[in-house]
């Protein structure tokens, strides 16, 4: 067992059943007490690609993805070759497989273990597959009970025919009895009321629960189960979801519902986000509160659907025309995008502009067993008065001006994607451009943002700076150089927009050097901070593009070789 | 009981930015009457649009409005009308807004059948941005720089495009008849589900020869079709300048009903527990 919890990598052709074995192990541990981390690993093709389900197994919930797996299941080795650059093996790694001599090149090395999977799974049911008998064999390498397998397998398979079931069970019943010389996680002893579920549930969770009730959104790889998993909820709390015939439509059907008075939802990644953005600028002209949710992948183009990558940040923060101020936040792990999405939502509605959720691909698709998270509440709202003549756009301290919705009485108004005065008449005049330009700004920099703005730890005169899904890896490096003796500053950003300056660099008082992490190519985060922060910090980048996830031991390398003396 | 609202009360007021003898005028006249005739509420009804000479409309009517980006007017009033059913939503927008840059928009509505009005000002060209070709656009028009030939491609059918997606309930109007126009758009408000009102409007600044469509308009006297192929046929053999109502086949509007048990967020938090 390495020093991370055990890791282990369920792999097979797309369709073999790799992902729901691995889904099905993560449940059964958790229901037994453990923690836990299931990333998803796929090709683009849906049938007859590659799968990997790679488990990290832990005691604890800093979950960073493994870089070394302990163990490794392959259920067929068909495509395997394409996972050589995510899928390493530690040195003392077992390997369970139906033909060793098929294994590729690059792991021969390690110590296999044959399981004759189809004619095991065969014997058991003559329905029987590989991937149950495989979850009762690893079942029983985690000291799990049996009978949670199997209740996990019959909930899971309960519209499907009674044969299938009796298969899934007879087929773990028949891997349970395997008796397999493997390395073993430490036992499972977590606090019982975990939650179980992926940063895409978590964001679809934190939505629903600051209140959206209208959701429109076309499908795109990795958000789409966001809002497959959303779509029952939110009718079921009265809502209503659109499929929409493009992204373009479903943003500005959103504006629509939101206009109404309806807070309004959208979830997309990178080249949706890229149709979107001359609406989102409506959004912010015509003061439209709306909350989008950006699951990131890798790009640009359609890149790579199925990967991690945290290159939206410029688009997010600087992709829409004009000068348009908005929100942008980053989830810090799975169980923050339940907090960060809702409380997006909160403040879109509380600033009446967009806000743009930078999740990604990591978080969306990966499930953790994690406590009990904490949701937003929204503050109190602010009345905003409109005593006399109603004004939709007027000119406030705040700079938020009272928002009519339909149906009020006598205070109709156009909303306005061109300049307009306080009325919202259309306007090209100096002083009107200027004043509502003022006017959308002041009330994103006048807003008090509180301490949620990043998670700060540590102490030290070196920090370590990063955005949404690579705090895990930043915060598991912080934790090793501590242990090393090295004390270690983090700084995870959560509110990147507007970046509040002035607490970020009190966070980094007394610092004599700072290293911004993030997973893309061209260090954006690294530069969107120099230009907002001055030189007082020197600055340095790790910026490592996607697909494969950062992590802590890279990072210590890094700051090892170059940033300390 | 305070008295009926009267259609200068539906305005406004503030001036529109079309040139004289822009056909819109009869449009926002039209919209007006309209709205009189059934006694809209004014806080209950929204006009949403996209961009273009025709977008400007609902600044100029005394209602809700939205006026957004280019093409997207109908995507605004499908999310509003889904969001909240007991609006009455009109879209409006002109051939280029909904035909070209909208189009995937359109036909989609169409097929949606959400229970919302369209109106396309049609004038066969792009005005705001100085009289270039649109979707509408007679093959050998030539009186663009951009095309100085024509735009060398055969005009868009709205209506036979609106009936092969689905829309339920297809009419077309003439700016030179305000009345009609009124008379019609209180019939699509009115009509549960997508309703389609093409109106001919005439541009007689880019397009001065569309002042002889008074020549060739002409109502239809026969009952609206409500066949899908006998309309069809009628709309790929006419000329277009026949109005009225053309088609009407009423189907369910969208979104339909779904018994639903309803849930807490509690509830739903369960599922995400281990």
């Amino acid at each position: 067992m390495t020093r991370d919890g055990l890791s282990i990598a369920i792999t097979g052709a797309g369709g073999a059943g790799a992902i729901s074995c691995g889904e099905m192990l993560l449940r059964a541990w958790a229901a037994a007490g453990g923690r836990g981390l299931l990333r998803k690993a796929f090709g683009p093709q849906i049938r007859g690609g590659e799968a990997a389900a790679l488990l990290t197994l832990t005691d604890s919930e800093d979950y960073t993805a493994a870089t070394h797996y302990d163990l490794l299941l392959a259920l067929d080795w068909l495509n395997f070759e394409r996972f050589e650059d995510e899928i390493r093996l530690a040195d003392h790694a077992a390997v369970v497989c139906e033909s060793p001599g098929d294994a590729p090149e690059f792991i021969k090395a390690a110590r296999f273990q044959d399981v004759a999977f189809k004619q095991l799974a065969a014997d058991s049911h003559p329905e029987g597959r590989s991937n149950m008998l495989a979850l009762g064999l690893l079942g029983r390498a985690l000291e799990l009970p049996v009978e949670s397998l199997c209740e996990l397998a019959e909930q899971r398979l309960a519209s499907r025919p009674q044969a299938y079931r009796d298969a899934a069970r007879a087929g773990i019943e028949a891997g349970f009895e395997l008796e397999l010389s493997l390395p073993r996680p430490a036992p499972a002893r977590g606090e019982p009321g975990a939650w179980c579920m992926s940063g895409n549930q978590a964001a679809a969770y934190g939505a629903l629960d600051a209140g959206i009730r209208f959701v429109a959104a076309y499908p795109i790889t990795p958000a789409s189960d966001l809002l497959e998993w959303m779509a029952g909820p939110l009718e079921q709390l009265g809502g209503h979801l659109v499929q929409a015939e493009d992204e373009l439509a479903a943003i500005n059907m959103a504006l629509g519902a939101s206009f109404g008075g309806v807070p309004a939802f959208t979830a997309t990644s990178g080249p949706g986000l890229a149709l979107m953005s001359e609406s989102i600028g409506l959004a912010v002209a015509s003061e439209t509160p709306v909350c989008i949710v950006n699951v990131q992948r890798g790009g640009p183009s359609t890149g790579i659907p199925t990967k991690s990558e945290q290159s939206d940040l410029d688009i997010a923060l600087h992709g829409l025309h004009g000068d348009a101020p908005h929100l942008v936040l980053a989830p810090l792990d799975i169980g923050d995008c339940v907090f960060t999405t809702g409380w997006a939502v909160h403040l879109a509605a509380a600033l009446q502009t967009p806000a743009i959720v930078l999740s990604d691909q990591f978080l969306g698709q990966s499930t953790a067993v994690v406590s009990e998270p904490r949701r937003h509440r929204a503050e109190p709202g602010q009345v905003v008065a409109s005593d006399g003549d109603y004004l939709r756009y007027r000119l406030t301290a705040s700079g938020v001006s009272a928002m009519a919705v339909p149906g009020d009485s006598d205070r109709r108004f156009t909303a306005d994607g061109l300049e307009h005065n306080e009325r919202g008449t259309p306007s090209a005049s100096q002083t009107d451009h200027q004043q509502q330009l003022d006017k959308r700004r002041h009330k994103l920099d006048a807003h008090e943002f509180g301490e949620d703005w990043a998670e700060v730890a540590g102490e030290g005169e070196l920090a370590l700076l990063c955005f949404g899904s690579s705090a895990a890896a930043v915060r598991a490096a912080a934790a090793r150089l501590a242990r090393s003796g090295t004390a270690v500053r983090s700084v995870a950003i959560r509110l990147l927009a507007p970046l509040p300056v002035a607490e970020l660099h009190d966070a980094l008082e007394g610092c004599s050097r700072a290293l911004v992490v993030e997973q893309n190519h061209s260090a954006q985060l690294f530069h969107y901070l120099r230009s907002q922060m001055g030189v007082d910090v020197p600055l340095r980048s790790y910026a490592r593009p996607g697909p494969v996830p950062l992590n802590p031991d890279e990072l210590c390398e890094f700051i090892n070789q170059e940033m300390l003396p | 009981m305070n008295a009926p609202l009267k259609p200068k009360d539906y305005k406004s007021g503030i001036k529109p930015i079309w040139c004289p003898g822009c056909g819109h005028y009869s449009v926002l006249n039209a919209v007006a009457k309209a709205m009189a005739a059934l006694e809209l509420s004014r806080d209950d009804t929204v006009l949403v649009s996209g961009i273009g000479c025709s977008s400007r409309l609902p600044a100029y009517t005394d209602s809700y409005g939205f006026h957004g980006v280019h093409g997207r007017g109908l995507a605004v009033a499908q999310g509003l009308k889904v969001a909240r059913p007991d609006l009455t939503v009109i879209t409006l927008g002109g051939d280029g807004d909904g035909f070209s840059i909208g189009g995937n928009h359109f036909l989609h509505a169409c097929r949606r059948n959400v229970d919302i009005t369209y109106i396309v000002m049609d004038n066969e060209v792009y005005g705001m941005t100085k009289g270039q070709a649109s979707p509408t656009t007679p093959i050998d028009w030539d009186s663009s720089k951009l095309t100085p030939h024509g735009p060398g491609v055969r005009p868009f059918k709205p209506a036979a495009v609106a009936l092969a997606t689905g829309a339920p309930w297809i009419a077309r109007g003439y700016s030179g008849n305000p009345n009609q126009i009124a008379r019609l758009l209180s019939e699509a408000i009115q009509h549960k589900g997508f309703s389609f009102l093409h109106v001919l409007s005439q541009c007689i600044t880019y397009c001065p020869e569309q002042t002889d469509w008074k020549a060739i308009v002409h109502e239809r006297e026969a009952e609206p079709l409500t066949d899908a192929s006998e309309a069809a046929a009628l709309f790929f053999a006419e000329s277009g300048f026949e109005t009225g109502l053309l088609y009407h086949q009423p189907r369910a509007p969208w979104p339909p009903q779904h018994e639903q048990q309803p849930a807490s967020l509690d509830d739903i938090a369960e599922r995400l527990r281990v």
